[in-house]
Parts: structure tokens; sequence; C-alpha cells
């Protein structure tokens, strides 16, 4: 009897790995190449989650994942169901006028519906969160777009090099 | 279901020490909490606290940091300076709530 209450009394107190002190030094690269809605989400869901875990977060937008942070683009990214069989709406009437609009607006329902942000808002999540926004300078050249005319939270245009050395023993993912 | 001694007293927790009985949690308990995972409480953290506890109560979840922000009205960088590194799960740590299970 006594020894079961000893054991209680004795027990040591379980405290969660949160300390202040607990810097594993994880880093995370996050390289979104595509300007789809459905594409856009994971980079920063995945980016916004790493954030809330402690974890340094680097986010480099190349390609068509411009579309995420150029201002005038970044609130209008669409869902394409053409070619997705996972939609699981017919082939068929994929070519129909307003197909893309309403499974865009439908996704956007879905998503505001799990109170998730939209692009912009979650991009100032990010970077209000200590996340870094890096443009690719290639896709600036391409685009002729300048650092006016993206997202306010990007740090800079920096060339794939400078991302890489920047990310230094990072893990990486690319969307 | 495993239990701790927290400031004197015996509470139900869970298997990462997160307290799982609502009502035994109170400011004395909080800041022993606090105190385990190196933050100093100030009106700051407790008002931030506050905020948990209560929308736990009506939501029945623990506020994700976007809802803290956005319905709590407090400030998501300053969230980042009160509870550093991981701020969401320090504070439902802190408030006796379980961590939140939102993504975002």
């Amino acid at each position: 009897m006594t020894m079961a209450s000893e054991v209680i009394e004795t027990q040591e107190t379980i405290i969660p790995a949160l300390e202040r002190h607990e810097e594993s030094g994880r880093k995370l690269a996050i390289i979104c190449s595509k300007g789809n809605l459905d594409m856009a989400y994971p980079g920063l869901i995945l980016g916004n989650a790493a954030l809330g875990e402690g974890v340094e977060v680097h986010m480099f937008f190349t390609f068509w994942g411009f579309e995420m942070i150029t201002k005038g683009r970044m609130e209008h990214l669409k869902f394409v169901p053409m070619g997705n069989p996972a939609t699981h709406i017919p082939q068929a009437l994929m070519p129909m006028p307003g197909m893309t609009a309403m499974a865009t607006k439908m996704m956007k329902k879905s998503i505001a519906d799990l109170d998730v942000p939209e692009v912009p808002e979650f991009l100032d999540l990010i970077t209000a969160s200590g996340g870094h926004l890096w443009a690719c300078q290639m896709s600036a050249d391409m685009n002729h777009v300048t650092i006016d005319d993206l997202y306010d939270g990007v740090e800079g245009i920096i060339n794939a090099g400078a991302f890489i050395e920047l990310t230094e023993g990072a893990q990486v993912i690319f969307i | 279901m495993p239990t701790t001694t927290i400031s004197g007293r015996e509470v139900s927790v869970d298997d990462e020490g997160f307290m799982t009985e609502y009502d035994q949690w109170d400011e004395t308990r909080a800041a022993a909490l606090a105190a385990a995972i190196e933050i100093e409480m100030t009106d700051e953290h407790w008002r931030v606290i506050h905020f948990l506890r209560d929308d736990f109560k009506v939501q029945g979840e623990t506020p994700t940091i976007r809802r803290i922000t956005n319905t709590g009205g407090f400030d998501t960088k300053q969230m980042f300076v009160l509870f550093p590194k991981k701020p969401a799960k320090k504070m439902a740590y802190i408030a006796g709530l379980p961590k939140p299970h939102g993504c975002v």
C-alpha cells in the first residue's frame, strides 16, 4: 500500500520537450515551382507547420511558383481539374467552359471552410512566424519581374547557387 | 493515463505531460508549468493563456495560432516572442489544454 503511493509521489514530473534551449538546428528548404491553387497549399502548410515547431524555414519560389508571390496574381490562383483523375469529374466534361472557374470556386470554399487562409494571408502568417521567402533570379528575368512586383515579404531575388548556399544542411521539399 | 504532481497537487496528464482535465488547472499550476518549460509569465502571457482557456471552453478545441491572432486579436510575431520556437504547443501546455490539432 505505502509502496504504491510512494511510487506516485516520487514519479518524475513529465515535461514535454518544449524548452527554449531545446534547439535542434533543424532547417527546411521548400521549393515552390507550381502556380496552381492546389499545388500552392502543400508548401504553405508544411512551411507554416515547420515554423510552429521551431524549424528554420526558407521558401524558394521558382518558375510557375512565381504566381504565388506576384502581386495581382497571388490572389487568383486556379485549380485546373483537366487531366486530374483524382477529381472524379468525368474527363469528357473537362473542356466545357467554366470548368476551371467552378472547380476553383469549390476548392476555395473547401479550404475556407477549414479556416485555412488564402495565399496572400498565408504568406503573411508565414513571414510573421519568421519564415524566409526568396524569389528565383532566373524566373524573375524570364518574366521581367522586379522585387517591386512581388509580395512585400519576399526578402530578395536570388540565384539558385545563393539559395543552395543559404540552405546548407537543410532538408529539402520540392513541390 | 499518467498523473504528475504540479505545485503540490496531483493532476492528470497525457504521455507528453499536457494536462487532460480542464478543471484541474489554475494560475498557480500554470505558473509551475511555464517555469518547467523556462517561460517567465508576464501580464501579456496571461492574457494569451486566458484567451486560450476561454476559447477552448466555447469551441471545445485548442485554438491554433491563426485563431489566436484573428479572433483573439494578438500579434503572430509577438506570440513567437512570448512563447519562443513552439508557440502553439507551449501556450497549450501552460493553459492546461491539449495540443492544437489543426494543421494551420
